[in-house]
């Protein structure tokens, strides 16, 4: 009785959620065209985005680059395929891991930093201070991490592609004897557009969940400093959760247009 | 004399101009039913106190007269305009005619205090026009307040007090007509409050500014009111003068005083 009670209640507390997240969403798309903008802040937003990910996706990419190499090398060899694999990893990494991993690093990075900043400057009243400054807090803080981070995430994406691909031509230079230039131009022959368009356009909708939910979890942060650690961890959790969604319809729409 | 009674008996238009004017406020948050019918009214140059227990709704009253928080019910006007019925420019035009200094302080800590200065500068250029250089003021501000030299400093930096007097010289940059100030002395230590206090009373005879003043803080009020109201139980339970107030007989009045 109890668990059944507690299962409706969360259901509801779960679809509230989403409706409070839409309207955020709304929100932003409806402050975010209106006038006066903000470009200082965004330029600011933007270097923040990028200082706080870069070096945190170079090595990831890397790490992974390595390890698919070399983990796949054995079985590909078994198989007599093995000058397949910069086509291979090319497509894999660009396509999935790529853009999937460096979203997933940058929302423990970027969703937490948010919903950290923006709960403290909610709990010290800094974002009552703006709003009777004259300055519209949501254009100003909101409206301008968001964008930074639905820029950013794609340049840290083909950054982070790079790197990965990077760590993996080394393993198969060391090992494979192939050189840099081969593995780089069997890589660029192996990927098509196709692959490279709806892996940027699916970045960019990552960089945006990732804002999005880091900026809405922030601003509404409850009353008191226990608020901001839970912004940042909960934005975190929901911003990986929404990921792997966003992920699904994104693979779920370019099969579709593939068939076509 | 007179005009003591005609504060004690509540007859506000009389004495002059009215800067605030609130009528039977009303303001609650699920179940929790804060301001009750608040009524209070503010004349021009004079310094109000607002004393009340913490949770008792005073940021919350103070929050409807700049529009940051919108009552249920009650009527709320501030510099004669109606609070709840302006558009988006109207009541920022409003707000730059109002300094706000908040509970605790409220800098914004990723900028200097120079760019916190310059903050509500942005959008109220009206108030500036011609201005180009912001520097001067900033300087003014800070001057005022005796921190002149910490200009290039984060928030981080400066103690509780000074950020104190950061956030007053920032509220006062505007050169508003009337200065909120919820609890200006809460967390600090005696000496400093006592200087906050003196800070407050310096600018109020430089600029001849109206002032309300929120607090708990029963030196506070001795110091600087001229009037005060006690907020009990979500409504103006008693106005008076310090001296007044404080030999009344009323129980509930009496727990302000006692030590
Ligand atoms: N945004 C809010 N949401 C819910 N409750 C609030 C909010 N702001 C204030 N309250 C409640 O209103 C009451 C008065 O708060 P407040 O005005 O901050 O007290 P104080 O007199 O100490 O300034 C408290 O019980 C507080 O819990
Ligand atoms: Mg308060």
């Amino acid at each position: 009785m109890d668990i059944k009670f507690n299962m409706v209640n969360r259901t509801k507390q779960f679809f509230m959620e989403i409706g409070d997240l839409s309207y955020f969403a709304a929100r932003f798309f409806k402050q975010a065209v209106k006038p006066p903008f903000e470009f200082k802040e965004l330029l600011r937003q933007c270097y923040q985005v990028g200082n706080r990910s870069l070096l945190l996706v170079v090595t990831t990419g890397f790490i992974i680059g390595l390890v698919l190499t070399l983990q796949t090398r054995p079985t590909l060899i078994e198989f007599g395929a093995v000058s397949w694999m910069p086509n291979m990893v090319g497509i894999s990494i660009v396509r999935e891991i790529g853009p999937v991993i460096t979203a997933l690093i940058c929302s423990g990075r970027i969703a937490s930093g948010f919903g950290a900043e923006l709960g403290s400057m909610k709990v010290t009243e800094q974002i009552d201070a703006m709003e009777v400054s004259g300055t519209n807090p949501f254009k100003y803080l909101v409206v301008t991490r968001i964008l930074a981070a639905t820029l950013m995430l794609p340049l840290l994406v083909i950054f982070g592609d790079l790197i990965a691909l990077y760590g993996s031509s080394l393993v198969e230079y060391f090992k494979g004897n192939v050189s840099f230039r081969l593995y780089f131009n069997k890589v660029f022959e192996a990927l098509s557009y196709g692959d490279l368009i709806p892996a940027t356009i699916k970045s960019f909708f990552f960089g945006f969940v990732i804002g999005l939910t880091g900026c809405y979890k922030g601003y509404k942060t409850g009353r008191g400093t226990a608020g901001v650690g839970i912004a940042a961890n909960t934005a975190v959790v929901m911003a990986s959760l929404l990921l792997f969604v966003v992920d699904f319809i994104a693979v779920f729409v370019s099969d579709i247009f593939y068939e076509l | 004399m007179e005009t003591k009674e005609k504060i004690v008996a509540g007859v506000a238009e009389a004495s002059g101009e009215v800067v605030i004017k609130i009528k039977g406020l009303c303001k609650s948050f699920g179940d929790n039913q804060v301001l009750k019918g608040f009524n209070m009214e503010l004349r021009k140059g004079e310094n109000l106190v607002v004393m009340g227990k913490s949770g008792s709704g005073k940021s919350v009253m103070i929050k409807c007269l700049v529009g940051l928080m919108s009552p249920d019910s009650g009527y709320v006007e501030v510099l004669g305009k109606d609070i709840n019925n302006l558009d988006q420019i109207a009541l920022d035009e409003l707000r730059s005619d109002i300094g706000f200094l908040f509970q605790g302080s409220a800098l914004y800590d990723s900028m200097t205090v120079r760019e916190n200065l310059e903050f509500p500068m942005r959008r109220h250029r009206k108030k500036f026009e011609g201005i180009t250089d912001t520097l001067p003021l900033v300087r003014e501000a800070l001057e005022n307040v005796g921190l002149a030299h910490t200009m290039d400093l984060m928030p981080s930096e400066l103690s509780g007090g000074m950020k104190r007097r950061v956030a007053l010289a920032r509220a006062i940059i505007l050169k508003p007509k009337l200065i909120l100030y919820d609890e200006p002395t809460s967390g600090l230590d005696p000496i400093t409050s006592k200087e906050i206090i003196e800070l407050m009373r310096s600018i109020q005879k430089k600029y001849g500014t109206s002032a309300l003043i929120i607090t708990h803080d029963v030196d506070c009020a001795r110091v600087i009111s001229e009037r005060m109201i006690l907020l009990v139980d979500g409504t103006n339970y008693a106005e008076g003068t310090y001296a007044e107030l404080v030999t009344s007989q009323d129980p509930n009045v009496n727990a302000f005083f006692k030590k």
